[in-house]
């Protein structure tokens, strides 16, 4: 194998991971923040549908860009409302906000089915774009795989060492000591709720404005869901969620190079197989998570503050 | 500078309020159909036209009436048990991959009898019986699979019995374009067309109403019983509302969690046979429109109450045949019912919040 393919493959791998990688650091803050929001695969969509609807009205890939964080954004306030401010149940609200994403994206795609535009440009940097095997891996991608290896440090470094980040982690595991510190708790999680939503919707522009660049209804294909597990299987951490995504992406690939080479696997099974592999990742981690990898402390429950 | 700030408070009732109760799902349903009016009219739609067609319109048809009770009927078994999980705050999500598994097996007993086959010396029987079996076991079974891993492992249900979904779905894909495929059939991705001693019976000569709907309104009706006169429907709403309580007073977690997750699964399996037997009448690629999920929506607008979910069932059921209706009249693509759907289930979700709170909201004024 020569170093070409090893790139290409390398490449293909980062890009299948990208859409996980942005999705799931969106949803870690969310959840950090004590709440649960099912809603990643709706959300995610709809940012594919507005993203790529507003690309094409506007022939601008920036608006779609921010058409799609604008979508997400807009689905999770509403999820923000019934959760926190009316302190509904964080499963059921997620699994509306999936169902009634996934409606509205096909009726705000229904128009643009089939239509096709240009990928998002990559970066080029002449000279360093063609430098042999990290060439185009490292100075030849779209702006999404910066934005999102960007979004990880960020909120790695923001969950770690930032005074604003340590708040929010309280508010994760424990919103009556924080409450009582004087935090604002609920504002804080409707806002770890608004960044998630714009994460998604970040995931799913990514989606139809550069991984593949045209509308197709329910073409997350699970993705959010995978994205909700990734955030499980990373314990939490922003590292390992990227880690779990990029694992993840190699299992896509492998599954398309798998197809498209028929070793005589039934293509269903290879399809199934991402959704298979999930299943081992929360089992290989629930037999982990008695060493201590736990759950913030508050996950999924409302809180209601004292008059 | 001055700023009023909105300041949202919620206070708990003593105890629920019985009228509210009541009222929720009504409110939520205007609300929903109110929300559903404006995203009708943003896409250049009538709302008043759309809501003659969805709502009003399959009310005077009697076929469409017809169809209302073969839809609602598998919305409501599945609901009806997915009940008992959710009142016990375990989230099975995926009676879609239940419900697919369920009339695959069935379905399979169908073909491989097809023509007589195996029926010499017994008859046939029992070929139905045998499928409404086989579909439920295997149902029950799928549903084990998240149960165990929660049970055992401690991994989440919620995500397991989805990532389920998908997989039943491709078992039931491969079958039907693979070994189950009707060799005289034109390549058409199905199965062999099931013999009558495979099929549900009808309830009327040339009706479309099939023993499914029988045995949905059985199961409100056993539901309804278990919940309230047995010690298992206390132990289900126990652990559901305190599960310290429940486990001080000597209930399991474990065998509870095995016990709804077998019900529902049972349940979505056992609708799943009675789709391909009652109405598909063959396997095929595709055999729920969504039953599955929309069943969630219906336990929840039914409050959780067998009776409730039963009219919940007929509701999503009307909505389903609106959209399809609208689909031709009106030229509103099927999606909608599925935002509707989704609308629908976040009003009652904020319409619930005020049967077990006050709000009170204040303008604070900040100097």
């Amino acid at each position: 194998m020569n170093i070409e393919i090893i790139e290409l493959i390398l490449i293909t791998v980062l890009t299948a991971a990208m859409p996980l990688v942005i999705a799931a650091i969106g949803e870690l803050v969310t959840e950090r923040a004590g709440v649960l929001n099912l809603g990643v695969e709706g959300m995610m969509i709809m940012g594919a549908a507005s993203g790529f609807a507003i690309a094409i009205m506007t022939g601008s890939s920036a608006l779609g860009v921010l058409g799609g964080i604008g979508a997400g954004v807009a689905l999770s306030a509403a999820f923000g409302v019934l959760t926190i401010f009316l302190a509904a149940n964080q499963v059921a609200t997620g699994l509306a906000l999936t169902i009634l994403g996934v409606g509205l994206s096909g009726l705000i795609g229904s128009g643009f089915v089939g239509m096709k535009r240009d990928a998002i440009a990559h970066l080029h940097i002449p000279g360093l774009s063609d430098l042999p095997l990290v060439g185009k891996l490292v100075f030849g991608q779209d702006p999404f795989v910066y934005a999102g290896i960007a979004l990880v440090f960020g909120v790695a470094w923001f969950l770690k060492k930032s005074r604003a980040g340590l708040t929010l982690r309280a508010v994760g595991e424990s919103h009556t000591s924080a409450h009582a510190l004087g935090v604002p708790v609920r504002r804080i999680r409707f806002l770890a709720v608004l960044f998630g939503g714009a994460c998604s919707g970040l995931a799913g522009a990514y989606l139809s404005l550069a991984y593949t660049p045209f509308w197709a209804p329910g073409m997350t294909a699970g993705r959010g869901w995978i994205a909700l597990a990734l955030v499980v299987f990373a314990s939490w951490r922003p590292f390992r969620a990227f880690a779990g995504a990029i694992l993840f992406g190699g299992a896509t690939v492998l599954q398309l190079h798998a197809q498209a080479a028929s070793f005589g696997i039934p293509g269903q099974a290879l399809t199934a197989l991402p959704y298979l592999a999930t299943i081992v990742a929360l089992v290989l981690l629930s037999l982990n998570k008695r060493r201590g990898a736990v759950a913030p402390a508050a996950l999924g429950t409302s809180f209601i503050p004292e008059r | 500078m001055r700023t009023r700030l909105m300041r949202i408070d919620l206070e708990a009732r003593s105890a629920p309020s019985p009228l509210l109760e009541i009222l929720s799902p009504f409110a939520a349903l205007l609300g929903a159909i109110f929300i559903g009016g404006l995203v009708i009219a943003f896409i250049g739609k009538s709302p008043v036209e759309a809501l003659f067609v969805y709502f009003l319109e399959p009310l005077g048809d009697p076929w469409a009436l017809t169809e209302l009770a073969v839809k609602a009927a598998p919305l409501t078994l599945i609901a009806i048990s997915l009940s008992f999980c959710y009142r016990a705050n375990l989230w099975n999500i995926g009676a879609e991959g239940q419900f697919v598994m369920g009339g695959l097996s069935g379905g399979i007993i169908a073909v491989v009898t097809q023509g007589g086959v195996g029926q010499e010396t017994l008859g046939s029987w029992w070929i139905l019986p045998a499928m409404l079996i086989a579909g439920t076991l295997a149902g029950l079974l799928y549903a084990m699979i998240p149960a165990f891993l929660k049970v055992k492992l401690g991994a989440s249900e919620i995500l397991t019995s989805l990532m389920l979904v998908y997989v039943a779905e491709m078992i039931l894909d491969y079958l039907v374009r693979g070994p189950l495929r009707d060799p005289n059939g034109f390549n058409f991705p199905q199965s062999v067309p099931f013999d009558d001693v495979a099929r549900m019976p009808f309830l009327m000569e040339g009706e479309r109403l099939h023993g499914g709907i029988v045995i949905a309104v059985l199961a409100v009706a056993i539901a309804s019983f278990v919940m309230r006169r047995t010690l298992f429907g206390f132990d289900v709403a126990l652990v559901g509302s305190a599960p310290k309580a429940a486990r001080f007073a000597g209930f399991s977690d474990a065998k509870l969690t095995l016990a709804v997750f077998a019900i529902s699964g049972g349940a979505a399996g056992l609708a799943g046979v009675c789709e391909v037997a009652g109405q598909i009448g063959q396997l095929q690629p595709v055999i729920s429109p969504g039953y599955g999920f929309a069943a969630i929506i219906v336990a929840f607008l039914g409050r959780l109450q067998p009776w409730g979910i039963l009219c919940a069932g007929l509701v999503l059921a009307l909505t389903t045949i609106g959209g399809e209706s609208a689909q031709i009249s009106m030229k509103v693509p099927l999606d909608m019912t599925r935002a509707f759907q989704g609308i629908l289930l976040m009003c009652v979700l904020a319409a619930d919040v005020f049967t077990r709170y006050r709000m009170r909201i204040t303008f604070a004024r900040r100097g």
